[in-house]
Order: C-alpha cells, then structure tokens, then sequence
C-alpha cells in the first residue's frame, strides 16, 4: 500500500508550530504513505468565514480547492480546519453549484489527522514512547462537527510508557474561538483559566489535543500562569520514541 | 471605547464572588441535565430531541393555520384571545381592562414574556400594583433587578443576598436560612394572592387543537395565579403554539430534563378558559394574548427561522462557557445566553446589538444539549455575516474590513503569503491591536526559525 496522503498542515502548523507538521508527515511516512504537501497551500479561510468576511472566506476557500483538487487524501492538522473543510465549503457556496459540487466532492477525502490513523489507516502502533502523564482536551469542532472523541484516546492509550488521565472538564471550550480571543479578550482568558484548572486536577504534566489553535490559547495562559504543565499535538506524542 | 456591553462583561468578569455563584450555579444545572438524559435513563432521547425539532419545524412553517385553529378553540371555551403586535398593545389591553373591572393589584407568575415588553413597568406607571410570585423573581423584583438566567432569575445571588434585600424591603433581620427565606415569601404572597384583582401568566404551550394554555412550574404559584384571582391573562408569543394534544408528551419530557433534570415539573397545569357552569374554580373571565413583537420579522427569515423554535429551557445559558463568565446581566436584552445572542439582534434589529454575534467562541455545546435542535452556531455565524456584509454595515469596520481583504488576498498568492510568513517571526516584538489583545491575557508562543515549508524543503 502506498496511497497517497496530501498535507494540509494548516497556517497555525506551517508558520508558529512546524514540528506538529514534521512529526505528522513521519507519523504517515511510517504507515507506509507517500505524503506531499501541496506548497501553494495557505489557509482554509475559517477565520474570515467566522468574523462574517463570508466573500474573503470564499475566495480563499476557491483557492484551497484549486490546490488540492487532484489529492486522493486530505490529512488536516486540525480538527476545526477540517470541519471548514468538511461542513462549511459546501455552505459558501449556496448559489455556485459548480463550486458547490467541487467542495461537496472535497469533503469525503478530507480527514483530521487522528480520524485518517483510526478509520483509513486503521493503525494501533506507532512505536511511540512517551513516559508521562498525559489528559486530552477534546477541541470543539472536532468533537461536535466531525464527533471526533474516542479515537485520539485510544491513540494515545496505545503510547508506551504514557498515562491517559481524563479531566472532569474534558469537553469544555479552551476559549479560542479565532478572533473572539482577541475581541474578548477577559472573557477568552477567562475561558482559558477555567480550563486549565480541570487540567491541574488531573496531575498530568502533558496537555494533549488535535488543534494547534486550543494549544496555542493554553499554552500562552499555562506560560502566562507560570505553571508547571506543556502542551502537545497528538501528532507529536506519536512521533515521540 | 468600551461599548456598554463590554463594560458590564468587565464589571461581571471582576466580581469575584459572582463568578463563583455564576459557576456554581450553572455547573449544578449542567449536571442535573446530564444525569436526566443519560442513556440508562432516557434511551430515547435522542429521537426526542429529533421529534421535537420536526413538530417546531412543522408548526413555525404553518403557523398561521394553527394559531387561527386556536383562536377558535380559546373562543369556543368562553376565552378571548387578543392578538397585539407589540408591547404597547398588551399594556393598553391591561390598563383598559384594569380600569373596566377596577382592578388594582396583579400578581404574576414567571413569564420571560412579560419581562420582554416591561410589563411592569408599564402597569405600574399607571398606579397598577404588579407582584411577581416566583420566588426568584419576587426577590429579583424587590432589587430592582431583571432576571438573570431565563430560568433561574436569581441564579447570579446567594441566600445572604437575599437576606439583604429581605431586610431592606421587608423590614426582616438577618434571615439566612433558605427554608426561612421561602416561608417568608409565601407569606407576603399569600396575601396578595387572596386581594389580587387579575392573575397574569406565560404560557409554555399552547395546544391548537384543545385550545388549552399550558404551563409548566414548581412552585405552586402559576397555579394559584390563574385560579385565585376572577381575572386571567395568559401572555404568549405567537411561537409557542404546538398542534395537537398528543404532541406535549415530546417536549414536556424533555423541557424539565433539560431546565433542571427534572423528569417533570411539579406542576403542569392544562388551563381552558374561564370556569363554566358547574365548575368549581377557575376564574371568572379568561384572555389569550397573542403577542407578535417581532416574531413575524423572524418568520420571514428562512434561514434564522428556527430560533423560533426555543422553548426556554435554559440549557443553552448553563452550558455556555461564555454565559458562565459574563452572566446574564451583561447581555443587552432580557433574553441572554446562546439563545439571547440569535434572538436579540433579530428582535431589535441587528444594528443596535452588532457586538453579540461575536461574543461567542462557536464552541457548539449550546447546538448539543439544545432539545429542538437549534443549530445556533449556524445562526450566530449566519448574523455575523449580516453585521459585516448586510446592508446596514458599519463604516467603523473599515481597518478590520481592510484586513480580512488582505488576509484573503494573501492566502490566495502563496508566495506573497510566504514571504509574509518570514516577517511574521517579528510578531513578538509588537505590541499593539490584536497582539496587544491576545498578550493581555496570555503569552505568545514562541516564534520557530522556520516554518513548516522552510523545513520541508530542507529535508528535500
Ligand atoms: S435555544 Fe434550545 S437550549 Fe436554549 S433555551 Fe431555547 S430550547 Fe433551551
């Protein structure tokens, strides 16, 4: 088998955590898939689509098409990514059935990196070690737009040497949410602090999710805090030895 | 400049021991729900969910047969059913009425209705006494306040709080005891149960077939409201009809599971009409008033229709990550939460609360536990779009609008977008707009040398 995997390492990974995106292409490359990684990629165009810049959104979208239109698979590095993909391309385009059709076509090969491992590739062993103590915290678009929830667990239990330990408020937004981190920005920290309280609970000293983006929020409020706790991509933990 | 919204979200964000009754309050709700619709105990509920979002569908798209079906059903009861387009009309009714049966004292059941067109404060302008008799809202009413939670009006105050106001208003000292509190309360009301000319209620269901108001409550008091008094007015809007009888069972099992987790309200009361020949209680004279006060504009939005179909559970605001930090004082309306950031702006018209759409992170968990199914993401990014590109778009978006245009145009040329990237490396040593924004409450991740491309390529 060597299909191959299109990267969609998403603007997050390409520009502020590349090593999420090399750890991922080594992850697939292991699997035995020949992964490219379209370099005219940018960005989904979520971010316009989620301020109500739905015709910036569109013209991004279109140019997401045109790159990745010949890709047998679509291995996003991000869940939110993903559902932009997935969920929303085909709604931008209510009066374009042309473009319409095209991101209806795009959505059934377009895969969140954890999902492709678990229901394409069917992996269980990476032949990752990492010896910690690790909680996930579900983003939210992966867990309610794609109900991405059980997978990256049973990923993460398959690590050696790695403790999954679950916090109470696994399920609850980091308080990202794109631009409202900055248009409110109290209410966003907020959100961030409360969520890393449940975090602490756990006694992890690893904080686990398939979103760049999440990580970023806690990452930036965990340093802001001074507290003892990193933050990882799944990728990452599966690439680790 | 901080926008009144902004200022409260701050205020509340502040108040320490708020966030802490805020947090309680709505974590003990969430699990109350969690626990009533869980899968050993209400296996159905999904199909519930699904079925009570198909009725709502049904009935907001042939509204006009059913709400013409009840108004013959109220009127063969001996009912009136008065149709009013908007606050003014309901209180002209009232105060015509009053004035008519020389009515003076009116005491109220909850109703977030009522507290949508000020009532109240219409009635009593006119030298009417209006005594709210919840107990969340009579105290919520001695502060002066408006409901906090659509379900829990004092849900944001503590049993010292209202100890406070106890003494203050009522003259009674240092009461802390919850119990205490309560038999307090039913005291005062009982009284003014016994001398009140009218009775004015909600409705939660109107049933087009029987013509019969339903309400739901725990506290006894919509009961004695619409039974002690020779006077009842129900006040609804025109969205809260369902078609048949047999259709309540779907949303009475899931409108307490998920306000509070009760399998069921202690009371559900079926009101048709006034008391006829024979009947032992029941008022004398019995009105419907069926208010419009912007819901017809909804109608006429395909799109956003469906937020017509909320049955204020409540569940939406105690889920809500954003409801829980900035509480339900903070939101322009009377109507906060998920389901007041999509109703709001449609309501008052979106120029007048064009930050609400935004005050959300599009989390989704209010679209989960809602038990119509409003999809309200959908609904908030749908608002969005109208704020930014509608017709009564704001100049005062310009540089933003300015920015998004370059974002699109970058994002579709990789080179320039590339080239951008190596200058992005320089973030961190800026400070200002959305970066001041972001390092207001947390840091910044560290810069990488290169970027994914960059490292991609040198590995060949
Ligand atoms: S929108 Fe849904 S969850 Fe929110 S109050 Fe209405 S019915 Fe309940």
């Amino acid at each position: 088998m060597s299909a191959r995997v299109s990267l969609f390492v998403t603007c997050v990974v390409d520009q502020v955590f590349p090593n999420v995106g090399m750890a991922m292409a080594g992850v697939l490359e292991r699997l035995g898939y020949a992964v490219d990684f379209p370099e005219a990629q940018t960005c989904c165009g979520q971010p316009a689509f989620n301020s109500g810049y739905r015709e910036d959104a569109r013209r991004v979208a279109r140019h997401f098409l045109d790159v990745f239109e010949g890709a047998d698979y679509i291995v996003a590095a991000s869940g939110s990514c993903t559902s932009m993909v997935s969920h929303h391309f085909a709604e931008l385009f209510p009066h374009d059935p042309v473009l319409r059709a095209r991101a209806e076509a795009m959505a059934p090969k377009t895969f969140e990196f954890s999902s492709f491992l678990t229901e394409v590739a069917q992996a269980e062993d990476f032949g990752a070690r990492f010896d910690q103590v690790v909680t996930y915290h579900d983003s939210c678009h992966a867990l309610r737009d794609l109900k991405i929830k059980e997978g990256p667990r049973r990923l993460l239990r398959g690590v050696a040497g790695l403790e999954l330990r679950e916090m109470d408020a696994a399920e609850e937004c980091c308080g990202f949410g794109g631009t409202f981190s900055v248009k409110f920005p109290g209410v966003s920290g907020g959100m961030a602090r409360t969520k890393i309280e449940s975090i602490l609970k756990t006694g992890a000293s690893t904080v686990v999710s398939i979103d760049s983006s999440c990580l970023m929020q806690l990452q930036g409020a965990i340093s802001r805090a001074g507290l003892p706790v990193r933050t990882m991509h799944l990728a990452e933990v599966l690439a680790s030895r | 400049m901080p926008t009144a919204f902004n200022e409260k979200i701050s205020q509340t964000l502040g108040n320490q021991k708020l966030q802490l009754a805020l947090y309680a309050g709505t974590g003990r709700l969430v699990e109350h729900r969690k626990h009533a619709v869980a899968e050993e105990r209400l296996p159905e509920y999904q199909e519930l969910r699904s079925h009570a979002n198909a009725l709502k569908k049904h009935t907001i798209e042939h509204l006009d047969h059913y709400l013409e079906q009840l108004e013959a059903n109220v009127q063969a009861h001996g009912g009136q059913v008065i149709w009013c387009r908007d606050a003014a009309e309901v209180s002209d009714f009232v105060l015509d009425l009053a004035k008519r049966r020389q009515a003076r004292l009116i005491v109220k059941s909850k109703s977030m209705t009522t507290e949508e067109i000020d009532l109240n404060e219409r009635l009593e302008h006119h030298g009417l006494e209006a005594v709210e008799t919840d107990l969340g809202e009579y105290i919520i009413q001695l502060r002066g306040e408006r409901p906090y939670h659509i379900v829990a009006p004092a849900l944001h105050l503590t049993r010292y709080d209202v100890a406070d106001i106890f003494q203050e208003k009522l003259g009674i000292p240092n009461e802390t005891v919850i119990e205490k509190q309560t038999m307090i309360a039913r005291s005062v009301l009982r009284e003014k149960f016994l001398a009140a000319d009218i009775g004015i209620t909600g409705a939660n269901f109107l049933i087009a077939d029987s013509g019969a108001v339903v309400l739901v409550e725990n506290e006894g008091n919509a009961r004695l409201t619409t039974t002690a008094p020779k006077i009842h007015i129900a006040v609804a809007g025109i969205e809260k009809i369902i078609p048949r009888a047999q259709d309540l069972g779907v949303f009475l099992k899931l409108l307490g599971r998920s306000a509070t987790g009760q399998p069921l309200t202690v009371y559900t009361s079926f009101l048709s009409g006034a008391r006829r020949e024979g009947e032992i209680d029941g008022p004398d004279e019995f009105y419907l008033v069926l208010l419009d006060n912007g819901r017809t504009k909804l109608l006429a939005d395909p799109d956003k229709r469906e937020s017509l179909y909320c049955i204020r559970c409540g569940a939406c605001l105690n889920i809500c990550p954003v409801y829980r930090k900035i509480g339900g004082h903070s939101f322009p309306w009377i109507y906060s939460g998920p389901i007041g950031a999509i109703i709001t702006p449609q309501f008052l018209g979106i120029q007048h609360t064009p930050a609400l759409p935004f005050a959300s992170s599009l989390c989704g968990a209010c679209a989960e536990v809602c038990p119509v199914k409003i999809d309200i993401p959908k609904v908030l990014l749908d608002l969005r779009a109208g704020v930014k590109e509608g017709p009564g778009k704001a100049k005062s978006d310009w540089l933003e609008r300015l920015g998004f245009h370059a974002f699109a145009w970058l994002m579709c040329h990789p080179k320039a977008y590339a080239l951008m990237g190596r200058f992005s490396r320089l973030a961190p040593l800026l400070n200002i707009g959305p970066l001041r924004a972001w390092r207001s409450q947390r840091d910044l991740p560290a810069m990488p040398a290169k970027s994914f491309r960059q490292l991609w390529k040198e590995r060949g």
